[in-house]
């Protein structure tokens, strides 16, 4: 059997018929092409799959793509606007938040989650936002830089 | 990893959810799909059917009612974490659900799909022992409420039958003087509780009048330490370290992390700490 589902992602709609087992990263990755959800630890541990629905931060391996029928998914794809770098890309890029880059999408939308949720936090709270989200490279300290240079230009 | 193939059937009411239940054998329901989900992912379980109750609004959400808090079962643990009525009534519940997991896990996990699932290490069960909470539930041929102490029977396994819906948990409002809190030590790569302490304490009149210590992860459900010898007492750490350290169990869980007599110590410790911040809270 295949599920009908609508959704908006990024802004646009769109509409499909998934198999019920089709995972919402698989479906974001494979049927939409946005790869920016990277597939990580496949055990809702890592964080690497991290989307936004309906603002809040996800891991889209643990969700099928039919429960996010209606539902409006930002990816890392969706952040920049008109060619320009969201502040917390900008972040990342200005401050080295990142190394081999696989757990940045994540990490990127675990922290815009964080920031509407508490526009200044302080380290720790940072720490603690990002906690469902694992990098393998940085030791994370610049990440948290990353994440303050965002909050402040946000403002 | 994907799931093994199933039908997907997305329930519009709890009456259509129940019957869709009865209409098919082995039938699994899902909230949030954040215990389920995973199973499914491993193979563990292979339900043919999965009814998809995650839209039923009449589940969701958080209110008094008398001297008590409902949640209902489709409430996620960031709204549980968040809400001023827990914080409260009962904001020792709202604590339990703020250690669940991280923030993701948070968002999608319900409390209903969590205490269903009854997982040894899950941050919840532990905490409606301690307070005394009901789970409602809801099958074709009425409702019917039972203690939270009676509701988990063993591992993974709970009072829920086959035929029925865990609609709401009901969890009384804390009297005035007692103090409650929840302590966890986290596994540090699953975010599950390897033990997690719940404890209570009621002071009244410079007394304790009231206490209660449930520890979570040390066996398959939910422990009860008989934590009867504060009551009357100064509640002095001594008295509380001795409190803590009746924590028994015939057979604690072990595992590659941790082995059931390494639990059954950190347990001890943890309901020291967490029955020495419960008094301090009702202080």
């Amino acid at each position: 059997m295949t599920v009908s589902i609508q959704l908006e992602v990024n802004g646009k709609p769109v509409q499909a018929a998934v198999e019920p087992r089709r995972l919402l990263v698989h479906f974001l990755r494979e049927d939409l092409g946005l790869t920016g959800a990277n597939i990580g630890c496949e055990t809702s541990l890592c964080g690497a799959c991290t989307v936004l629905l309906d603002g809040n931060a996800v891991k889209s391996c643990t969700m099928l793509a039919a429960q996010a029928d209606g539902a409006s998914v930002t990816t890392i794809e969706g952040l920049a606007q008109n060619g320009e770098l969201h502040p917390l890309q900008e972040g990342f890029w200005e401050k080295h938040g990142l190394q081999c880059g696989y757990c940045t999408p994540g990490m990127i939308l675990s922290a815009n989650y964080l920031l509407a949720q508490n526009p200044s936090p302080n380290d720790e709270e940072i720490r603690e936002g990002l906690k469902g989200n694992i990098c393998r490279c940085t030791g994370y300290h610049n990440i948290v830089e990353a994440v303050k240079y965002a909050a402040e230009r946000m403002s | 990893m994907y799931p093994a193939q199933f039908d997907y059937r997305r329930a519009g009411s709890v009456d259509e959810a129940l019957g869709l239940l009865q209409e098919h054998e082995d039938a699994k329901l899902m909230a949030g799909g954040h215990s389920l989900i995973p199973m499914m992912k491993l193979r563990l379980a292979q339900p043919p059917v999965v009814i998809d109750i995650g839209r039923l609004d009449e589940l969701k959400g958080i209110s008094e009612a008398g001297g008590s808090v409902r949640v209902g079962s489709l409430t996620t643990h960031a709204e549980i974490a968040a809400s001023d009525v827990l914080a409260a009534r009962c904001p020792v519940l709202a604590e339990a659900a703020g250690h669940i997991g991280d923030a993701q896990v948070r968002n999608r996990g319900t409390i209903g799909g969590n205490i269903a699932h009854a997982d040894p290490g899950s941050d919840i069960p532990p905490v409606l022992v301690l307070v005394g909470a009901s789970v409602h539930l809801q099958s074709p041929s009425g409702t019917r409420s039972v203690a939270a102490g009676d509701f988990f029977q063993d591992l993974l396994m709970t009072d829920v039958g086959e035929d029925e819906i865990l609609t709401h948990v009901e969890a009384p409002a804390l009297g005035a003087g007692t103090g409650a809190a929840y302590l966890k030590f986290e596994h540090p790569a699953s975010g599950y509780a390897v033990v997690g302490a719940a404890a209570s304490v009621t002071v009244q009149n410079g007394r304790c009048t009231a206490a209660g210590l449930v520890v979570g992860g040390v066996s398959a459900t939910p422990t009860t330490v008989d934590v009867s010898s504060l009551v009357g007492s100064d509640l002095s750490d001594d008295a509380i370290a001795a409190a803590a350290s009746g924590l028994d169990a015939e057979d604690p869980i072990g595992d590659i992390f941790a082995s059931g007599d390494y639990r059954v110590h950190v347990g001890k410790v943890y309901g020291k700490r967490a029955l020495a911040a419960a008094r301090d809270r009702a202080s």
